[in-house]
């Protein structure tokens, strides 16, 4: 008899990933870990885990998992058509809340809207030996539990908890305000190897993210960048955020599974509050840029973690109204629904 | 940049670089390793707050910190000092390994391309790729890919101007003044001149990566049946060292 949560299908891209693997980019191992941490950690907070602990990381369609425990708490963050079955019809589910199924149970994670990821948190999170002291997830090397690779259909994931605690099931206040407006950078490490005019357009012009948007980086199309000289240095270190630009003077910018080191050079780099919200991006955004310093940097991260706080302090028991018809209706999951209240056919 | 300055650059909030030079050269490299071993020393002796972790390279060492943990001003103030007081250590003496590589044609595809424009034999690069001692620059770009710094004047050759969308594993390969080894399948615009079975990364080894800064490596060529034979062979080969 299995054990844990039984993979019917993968989904699009699901990967398990937690806030990363460091201490080991001195060897050349990238980072890995959330492309977006925010989203994580709110998951997480939903089954009552430690932040960091282990997700899976659903890339715009998610995957269908039957459960195979006594029961289990799950939420998934982020704006997901979910959909639970007990063998009859599935019966759509809001996202943003934990949700208590049981043996047998079928969860389809459909799809994430406007945004490229979400987050499945379980309660207790995964049995699974860390690789270096993560379950980050990094299929180039095979690092990570599964070798590093997304979970086959048949895959059973083990968890840590057979039946979950007997709690009730809590939502959020309000939801996460990612932030609008500009990426922030600090200018930095090479802006010097850029012509005056190239930095000035980096903070002036409206870039979008192409197709090649991936754990590994976002390319971006929009005005090019011209290096004074040339645009190859002694490879010097990475961190996600870096925006290097090759020869073709097209930015990219470096995430979670970026290269440990890179021989472009870098104009800016993303601030390290505004990097989960490029984890979340789609090909085809538009993106703008503005400068900060430093210190600034810090002050809007030390804010962001504050509301980040906030929020999950705030988290309330589901409020027993029922069904939510707006979920049901707006998850369009399954047709011919009928209103059970109302007796009317949508 | 002078040369003696010390530059520090940023990474948004969370890295600076600490810079010794801008180009390839063993005493910009050695200052980095004495750098970084100093570093390491204080963050065993509990110093360094907020510290995340270190990466090495050619010319600078990068500091990674947690901007919630760390006072950045007082990180980057503690590390500058540990650079001057450490500016004239002695670098720790590297172990020295043998690499077996097979340097048959379909292995090295660019071998003979780099020897016509050499104007030297087959045999004549092997021996020069053999009889060089490489010094270990840097790790990075994928895990366990050394770069070793050395490489003889003849074998020298600018990038690919057009990458291989995939380089197969143990690839022996050469670029500027570098040689290194891939040890997992990726893009890359190395010019390949062999193959080694010896693994240079295993995450069920401690260290999982092979070789490490200041390691000094020479390879040894090995045949055919040797090769195919060590490469079939389920228990990971390991390289000679001391």
């Amino acid at each position: 008899m299995p054990n844990g949560l039984e993979i019917i299908h993968p989904g699009l891209f699901t990967t398990i990933q937690d806030l990363g693997r460091f201490g080991f980019q001195d060897l050349g191992v990238p980072p890995s870990g959330a492309l977006d941490t925010i989203g994580l950690r709110l998951a997480n907070a939903l089954v009552g885990n430690a932040a960091g602990e282990a997700c899976l990381e659903i890339s715009y369609m998610g995957p269908v998992i039957r459960v195979a425990v006594d029961s289990v708490r799950i939420a998934v963050s982020g704006k997901v058509r979910l959909a639970i079955a007990d063998g009859g019809t599935p019966r759509p589910v809001d996202s943003n809340r934990s949700h208590r199924l049981k043996r047998g149970d079928t969860l389809t994670v459909g799809a994430v809207d406007g945004a490229s990821t979400a987050y499945l948190a379980i309660e207790g999170g995964f049995a699974l030996a860390p690789v270096m002291g993560s379950l980050s997830s990094y299929g180039r090397a095979g690092l990570g539990p599964l070798g590093g690779r997304p979970p086959a259909a048949g895959t059973i994931l083990p968890l840590r908890l057979a039946q979950c605690r007997d709690a009730e099931d809590v939502t959020f206040a309000k939801p996460m305000d990612y932030g609008q407006g500009p990426i922030r950078v600090v200018l930095g490490p090479q802006a010097d190897a850029f012509t005056q005019d190239a930095v000035a357009t980096l903070l002036a012009s409206i870039y979008r993210v192409t197709q090649e948007a991936d754990r590994m980086g976002l390319r971006l199309e929009g005005s090019k960048l011209a290096h004074r000289a040339s645009a190859d240095i002694a490879s010097d270190g990475l961190v996600s955020g870096c925006i290097q630009v090759p020869g073709s003077g097209a930015p990219i910018i470096v995430l979670a599974d970026h290269q440990t080191v890179g021989g472009y050079a870098k104009i800016a780099t993303v601030i390290s509050a505004d990097l989960p919200r490029l984890g979340r991006v789609v090909p085809g955004t538009s993106l703008t840029f503005a400068a900060q310093s430093v210190a600034e940097a810090e002050a809007i991260r030390r804010a962001q973690e504050r509301e980040i706080e906030r929020l999950i302090r705030g988290i309330i028991p589901v409020p027993s109204t029922g069904v939510d018809l707006d979920a049901l209706y707006g998850a369009d999951l399954i047709s011919g629904m009928v209103d059970a209240v109302s007796g009317q056919g949508r | 940049m002078t040369k003696d300055a010390i530059r520090i650059t940023d990474l948004g909030d969370t890295a600076f670089n600490v810079e010794f030079g801008d180009a390839i050269d063993p005493v910009t490299n050695a200052k980095v390793t004495a750098l970084a071993g100093a570093v390491r020393l204080a963050r065993q002796g509990g110093g360094l707050a907020g510290l995340v972790e270190t990466i090495p390279t050619f010319r600078s060492l990068m500091i990674q910190y947690d901007p919630l943990a760390a006072d950045r001003a007082g990180l980057e103030a503690e590390i500058l000092a540990l650079a001057r007081a450490n500016a004239e250590a002695p670098t720790a003496k590297g172990r020295s390994w043998v690499i077996p590589a097979c340097y048959d044609a379909d292995l090295g595809e660019d071998l003979d391309q780099l020897g016509q424009r050499a104007g030297l034999s087959r045999d004549q690069m092997i021996g020069l790729h053999t009889g060089t001692e490489f010094t270990v620059h840097m790790l990075g770009f994928m895990p366990g890919f050394a770069y070793m710094g050395g490489l003889p004047e003849a074998l020298r050759q600018p990038r690919r101007a057009s990458p291989r969308l995939k380089v197969p594993p143990g690839s022996v390969a050469v670029a500027e003044s570098l040689c290194a080894v891939y040890p997992w399948e990726s893009p890359g615009g190395w010019h390949l001149i062999g193959q080694t079975p010896v693994r240079f990364f295993d995450n069920t080894r401690s260290p999982p990566a092979l070789l490490a800064a200041g390691d000094r490596v020479r390879f040894r060529a090995m045949d055919r049946a040797e090769f195919e034979a060590a490469r079939k062979d389920p228990s990971p080969l390991m390289p000679e060292g001391s």
